[in-house]
């Protein structure tokens, strides 16, 4: 897939997000517009607090803006209920979180099962897990894991629905350099292979080398859109 | 100035506070039926100590056919014998306009010159009869208040087949009868038994038993042993037809009274023992939650010099309040139950005074029981905070390691969808708790089939008593053995359609150093309509030799079928018998013997005599038969199978039903504080994972799902268990309860599991309702930024 993709999946006008913390209102976002292209990797730049995570649950539907709309695939997801959020993150969407959030009873395979067992078409939990190399450990628990091959997992679960965007915060921020850039080449895979629209948030600026697109954020702003002239492979990343 | 860890105390509770307020319930509960049942079985007993000192409850009495006035100061001569007191006593039937029904009555004569020495009457209204006036007579209080008698109004009696009218002057209650039941009967009737106290030169007259006195009654000194000085009265009242001293032991009224003080302490034993139980397994589960979740708080405090006594303080105070909050409710619930079960008590019992009071101890030892219970709980928990060494605490605990589930050893995984497996190795992994968890639950079901357990119970004993094993319609008694021509007497009567006769003798039986004091009742050889039945209600049939016991009869005697009984006949020629025990026969009330009439004929040797006879009658001509029956002299009495214990369901009726529903209601409570408490703990522990779920796309329904599946498989186990449980705490209670009076038999209905397994589902679907709202407001971003 190449950058600029005609297809337009996520388009977001004006969104803004305040929290009300006791006393304290914090503007996590104030007016952020982006448009996000089919099979496009996006990495999210910017320091703690700068908005990153927020927009990126909103996008995922698992938080609502106090002002502006999102649309996906021209479908209003500020206008959605809860009931249809969850159905838009079953159908749609692949998380991964910083803590990987495996569930500690299921084994590799099981959790990975959870999510395909309620998914429309989705590929078996053992090929999600070949697809992150994970192929020989799949009734291990959690406990019985990696840090890196917990994340990889996670990755599984993530796009074993064949979701049309993967959302990814922090995916390597528990985890070393050589095992980081593991997580992330299955992360550059899922992208070229699967074809998802992909945006992975990070406060670390080498990861941003492997994107089609960075996106900076300050102070619930964005700050920068830069398209990368050439990719680095995750492989060759570094830190 | 209340200390930061004290501040800390209260902030943890607050918290806490919808699982403190299900807990405490169920420490309130325990503590209401503790104070409920301790202070009404101590109020009763002070009561019956009270009534007793105070009414000159008499020590022992003895029967005698008919023995001179004279006798009275060779009895009071007996060593040991401080007071004598010599009366009349006859049965009687009543006639009450407006009630169909025929009464039995019991006369007893009031001494010839002022009040009774023993046994002295309490009047409610009006005034003791005037010593030589014949017609005046006191009522007992049960029934001129079932009847609406007062002072003034006139009664007629059927003393000796003649009609006498009374004039009612006062209304009364006596030691003697404090549970007004008539002999021989199995429940009180009120409407349909009372005593008359009237002069005793009016009763002499109509009983022709001028000069001579037919029961008599004694106050010993204190410490003199009943049974020697029964022996010596029995010897003196021998030739005059005695039929035996008998203590306060064998005394009717305070044999009832007896037994069923000791079911009360049963209960003021067994309830609040599980109530309490119950509470410390919910408080150790919600403490170990807590303690866990705060280890980084515990190291803090060690770290800044708190002592682990202090740790271990803290945590105790929670407890303390949680339990202490409780008890204080419950003192209240249980003073204000005792108050109602008092009430119901005195309806039962004619005390002329019932002061309900709760004591001091009860509500000192419903505090103490409380948290001694609580605490005992806890400790396990509490020692894991005093040993959490502060560096260690810092650390979050280690993860916990799941394993495939020995069905998945056994290759049947493909059975299990991911979400079943997590509810499964949720159980494996935690087996103690869930076991817990199913034990308390199964608790709550089991104290919801104690509720009903009485009711069933009363209903099958009916059953078995009164329909299996009695086929009469109406039961006569003579006033004494009679030849057998009556019984063509009474066959003549229009409408009587079967007529069987029985002959019932006092005795005593004894096998080694055991004795007790019965009846053996001689039946027609192949009689049918009264059949003595075995356990499984199979009718047995009367031996032509040897005595038919009555199983828990035969277990008091320590007897086997086979062994030889020594029986020692009260009445008539008086002779002691050896009779072999030919078999046993279960009743559920009374401890009785059986006989072939014939053979019970040869062997008291005075004659073919009956002491009266069942008989069937035409139901439309019942009344007919029992008005003709009334005329009789030698008629002592007759009854209705029906009526008595149609009215002793009714008075039993709104007790009964109050009493379901408050263990209903208890048992419910333990259900929702279990069911409550294991859920909130199951979803703070699990949030994470529940959060991971639902961002992961799955519904509040299916996270929900996952949640209150496992606690959904404990209680479909709870229920079963709880089945046997409450059987066996039934079965407890039963053989806890059971007298030579009164056996209670275990028998549940279906309607008793249905409603024990409802009402537990009701109460843990109510509780998972109140924790399935929270799985709304799991915190989906909080949750993902935040390690475990």
């Amino acid at each position: 897939m190449s950058t600029g993709s005609p297809e337009l999946v996520f388009r977001a006008r004006g969104l803004t997000k305040v929290y009300r913390m006791g006393e304290v209102e914090v503007h996590a976002l104030r007016g952020v517009d982006l448009d996000l292209h089919g099979g496009e990797l996006v990495v999210l730049l910017g320091p703690s607090g700068s908005g990153k995570s927020t927009l990126l649950n909103i996008l995922g539907g698992l938080d609502v803006p106090t002002a502006g709309q999102v649309w996906y695939h021209g479908e209003d997801l500020t206008a959605a209920g809860a009931r249809a959020l969850t159905r838009f993150r079953r159908t749609h969407v692949g998380f991964v979180f910083q803590f990987y959030n495996l569930i500690p009873s299921l084994t590799a395979r099981e959790n990975v099962a959870l999510v395909t067992d309620i998914a429309e078409a989705p590929m078996t939990p053992e090929e999600a897990l070949a697809l992150v190399g994970l192929g020989e450990r799949l009734d291990h628990f959690p406990a019985q894991l990696s840090g890196g091959e917990q994340q990889r997992v996670a990755i599984a679960r993530a796009v074993a629905k064949r979701p049309a965007v993967l959302l990814c915060d922090e995916p390597t921020g528990a985890l070393d350099s050589p095992t980081g850039v593991r997580v992330l080449e299955v992360i550059e895979r899922v992208n070229a292979e699967l074809g998802t629209t992909t945006v992975v948030i990070t406060h670390n600026a080498d990861i941003a080398r492997m994107a089609h697109r960075v996106l900076r954020m300050a102070d619930g702003r964005i700050a920068s859109s830069e398209a990368n002239p050439t990719r680095t492979p995750a492989r060759e990343l570094s830190w | 100035m209340v200390s930061a860890l004290a501040r800390k105390a209260l902030r943890d509770l607050g918290r806490l506070r919808s699982q403190a307020i299900a807990i405490a319930l169920v420490v309130a509960s325990g503590v209401a039926t503790l104070v409920m049942s301790q202070s009404t079985w101590r109020s009763l007993e002070l009561t019956r100590a009270r009534f007793y000192a105070d009414y000159a409850f008499a020590d022992m009495w003895a029967a005698v056919k008919r023995a001179p006035e004279t006798l009275a100061a060779r009895l009071a001569a007996i060593d040991g014998v401080q007071a004598v007191e010599t009366r009349l006593v006859a049965p009687a039937t009543l006639r009450v306009p407006g009630f169909a029904d025929p009464v039995r009555a019991v006369v007893q004569s009031l001494p010839v010159a002022g009040a009774p020495v023993l046994d002295r009457l309490y009047l409610r209204r009006g005034r003791l009869p005037a010593p030589n006036a014949r017609d005046e007579a006191v009522l007992s209080d049960a029934f001129a208040d079932a009847h609406r008698y007062r002072p003034g109004d006139r009664i007629q009696a059927i003393v000796h087949g003649r009609s006498q009218w009374f004039r009612v002057v006062g209304v009364a209650s006596s030691p003697e009868y404090v549970y007004q039941i008539r002999p021989g009967s199995a429940f009180p009737d009120f409407k349909r038994f009372a005593i008359l106290w009237t002069s005793r030169r009016g009763l002499e007259a109509a009983l022709d038993m001028d000069g001579a006195f037919n029961t008599v009654a004694l106050r010993l000194r204190p410490g003199v042993p009943a049974a020697a000085v029964a022996q010596r009265v029995d010897a003196l009242l021998a030739r005059y037809g005695g039929i035996g001293a008998y203590a306060r032991d064998e005394q009717l009224s305070h044999r009832y009274l007896e037994s069923e003080l000791r079911q009360l302490a049963v209960m003021a034993l067994l309830f609040p023992a599980i109530f309490l139980g119950v509470s410390a397994f919910l408080l150790n589960v919600v403490l170990t939650r807590l303690v866990g979740a705060q280890r980084g708080q515990v190291a803090v405090l060690k770290a800044v010099g708190y002592t682990d006594v202090d740790v271990a303080r803290h945590y105790l105070g929670i407890v303390a309040l949680i339990a202490a909050g409780g008890a204080l409710l419950g003192v209240a619930g249980g003073a204000w139950l005792g108050h109602w079960m008092a009430g119901v008590y005195r309806d039962f019992f004619r005390f002329p005074f019932l002061d309900y009071r709760v004591g001091a101890d009860v509500v000192a030892s419903g505090l103490g029981v409380s948290l001694g219970a609580t605490f005992a709980g806890t400790l396990q928990a509490v020692f894991g905070a005093m040993r959490l060494p502060p560096a260690e605490a810092m650390r979050p605990p280690a993860p916990e390691r799941y394993r495939a589930l020995l069905a998945e050893r056994l290759g049947l995984q493909r059975w299990f969808a991911p979400t079943t497996r997590m509810i499964l190795r949720q159980l494996e992994r935690h087996p103690f708790k869930a076991l817990l968890t199913v034990v308390g639950l199964a608790l709550g079901c089991s104290i919801m089939m104690v509720g009903r357990f009485q009711n069933d119970a009363i209903d099958y004993l009916t059953q078995v008593e009164f329909y299996v094993g009695q086929h009469y319609d109406i039961a006569v008694d003579f006033t004494e053995p009679t030849a057998r021509a009556a019984l063509f007497e009474l066959g003549a009567l229009p409408g009587v359609t079967a007529v069987e006769p029985y002959r019932a003798v006092g005795v005593r039986l004894r096998h080694r150093a055991r004795s007790y004091r019965t009846a053996i009742e001689g039946l027609p050889a192949n009689g049918r309509l009264r059949t003595p039945m075995d356990v499984a209600l199979r009718p047995v049939a009367l031996p032509p030799d040897g005595l038919l016991l009555d199983a828990y009869l035969a277990r008091m005697l320590g007897v086997r079928v086979g062994d030889v009984v020594d029986v020692d006949v009260l009445e008539g020629r008086r002779r002691t018998l050896l009779l072999r025990v030919a078999g046993t026969v279960d009743e559920y009330l009374g401890a009785r013997a059986y006989m072939r009439l014939d053979t019970l004929d040869r062997a008291l040797g005075d004659g073919a005599l009956v002491s009266g006879a069942w008989l069937g009658a035409e139901p439309a001509r019942q009344g007919a038969v029992m008005d003709a029956l009334e005329r009789r002299p030698r008629v002592a009495g007759m009854g209705e199978r029906m009526a008595s214990l149609r009215s002793f369901l009714d008075t039993m009726a709104e007790s009964i039903l109050v009493f379901t529903l408050v263990t209903l209601l208890l048992g419910g409570l333990i259900n929702f504080g279990v069911v409550y408490n294991t859920a909130r703990i199951a979803l703070s522990e699990r949030s994470r994972e529940l959060a991971t779920m639902r961002v992961l796309g799955f519904t509040e329904r299916e996270v929900g799902a996952v949640l209150l599946g496992e606690l959904g498989l404990l209680v479909l186990a709870a229920v079963p268990l709880g089945f046997a449980a409450g059987a066996l705490l039934c079965w407890g209670m039963a053989t806890a309860m059971q007298s030579d009076l009164m056996r209670i038999p275990v028998h549940f209905t279906s309607g008793t599991y249905a409603i024990a397994a409802l009402a537990t589902l009701a109460a843990a679907a109510l509780s998972a309702a109140a924790v399935y709202r929270r799985v709304a407001r799991l915190d989906l971003l909080a949750v993902l930024k935040a390690q475990e």
